[in-house]
């Protein structure tokens, strides 16, 4: 427990350490939590309209191929 | 439809690459992150001079790395982009802006945390510090123009330049401790005799130099594939509108 205790002062400069690696930690970590949110926000609108494409393709694709069933 | 989607084979094509590679670079960045924090907070020894605080320089100087490569990088993609009209180039620029931003901004917090120990202060305004801040700057600049045009060309056309024209101010960071009297530190890492570090310390920053960049690569793809869907939608959007 006393060797922690050592560890957390940090010879006397525990007030300058610990604060850089917290904010290192917390501004990388709310990057991450960002950019992975903006991209699920933006697949998430793009859903409707990818699958409105997609159908829009296979409706002209079966009627071009229907002509050729005939035959 | 006038809007022909070939044009977005490429951008399809570099999708599919990074997916690929995502899992990789992620890994690499967890485990590299836990052996770095580990190695530096405990294995390394305290410095003869500096104490304990020498443990600052394992999150200040790979910020401070990461936030110049990710200019030069963007500098390259942005001079891409203007030249052969890459699609990819400027949104992998727009893409980087904030990681840049978000390690230049830890590189001068931490570099103000270790400041005030070890020199008595926690800014000055000399060389080295005034030039990263104005890279912070830049980095901001770049992100508000891309806000504030409504065509995407014409934003990624102005956007591009800032950082062409910002870019001079990459080698001024690099050279501004031996260019100037400035109370940081000269070059210590990456000098032409070697590094002038002890490998106890040494080991520790690069393990965490080559997690902040695994970390960089790892939100650069999601970055990239969020633009590029991104545009997409624009896109979808406007054709619908034509309908």
């Amino acid at each position: 427990m006393a060797e922690f205790n050592e560890f957390l002062e940090m010879g006397g400069y525990a007030a300058f350490v610990w604060p850089s690696y917290l904010v290192s930690a917390v501004v990388l970590t709310l990057l991450v939590v960002f950019s992975v949110r903006r991209l699920r926000r933006i697949e998430r609108d793009l859903k409707p309209f990818e699958e409105r494409r997609q159908a829009r393709r296979n409706r002209t694709r079966s009627s071009r191929t229907e002509p050729l069933n005939d035959t | 439809m006038a809007i022909d989607f070939h044009k977005y084979a490429n951008p399809t094509r570099f999708l599919r690459l990074a997916s690929a590679v995502f899992p990789w670079v992620t890994g690499a960045a967890v485990l590299l992150l836990v052996t770095g924090l580990y190695m530096g907070l405990f294995v390394a020894p305290e410095d003869y001079q500096q104490g304990e605080t020498v443990r600052i320089m394992f999150v200040h100087v790979p910020a401070a790395w990461m936030g110049m490569s990710v200019y030069t990088m963007m500098a390259v993609s942005a001079a891409a982009g203007l030249i052969w009209k890459h699609p990819v180039a400027d949104l992998s620029a727009k893409a980087a802006a904030p990681i840049g931003a978000c390690f230049t901004l830890l590189a001068l917090v931490t570099g103000a945390l270790w400041g005030q120990p070890m020199w008595g202060t926690y800014w000055v305004w000399d060389a080295r510090l005034t030039s990263m801040l104005i890279l912070l700057f830049l980095y901001l600049g770049y992100m508000a123009l891309w806000g504030s045009f409504d065509d995407h060309s014409k934003a990624a056309r102005a956007a591009a330049i800032l950082v062409l024209v910002g870019a001079i101010n990459i080698p001024v960071i690099k050279f501004s401790v031996d260019w100037w009297n400035t109370l940081h530190q000269p070059a210590s890492v990456a000098t032409l005799d070697g590094p002038k570090i002890h490998g106890s310390i040494l080991t520790p920053l690069l393990v965490m130099g080559a997690a902040y960049m695994m970390l960089f690569l790892s939100v650069f793809i999601i970055r990239v594939k969020a633009e590029i869907m991104d545009r997409r939608l624009q896109i979808m959007k406007i054709s619908q509108l034509q309908e």
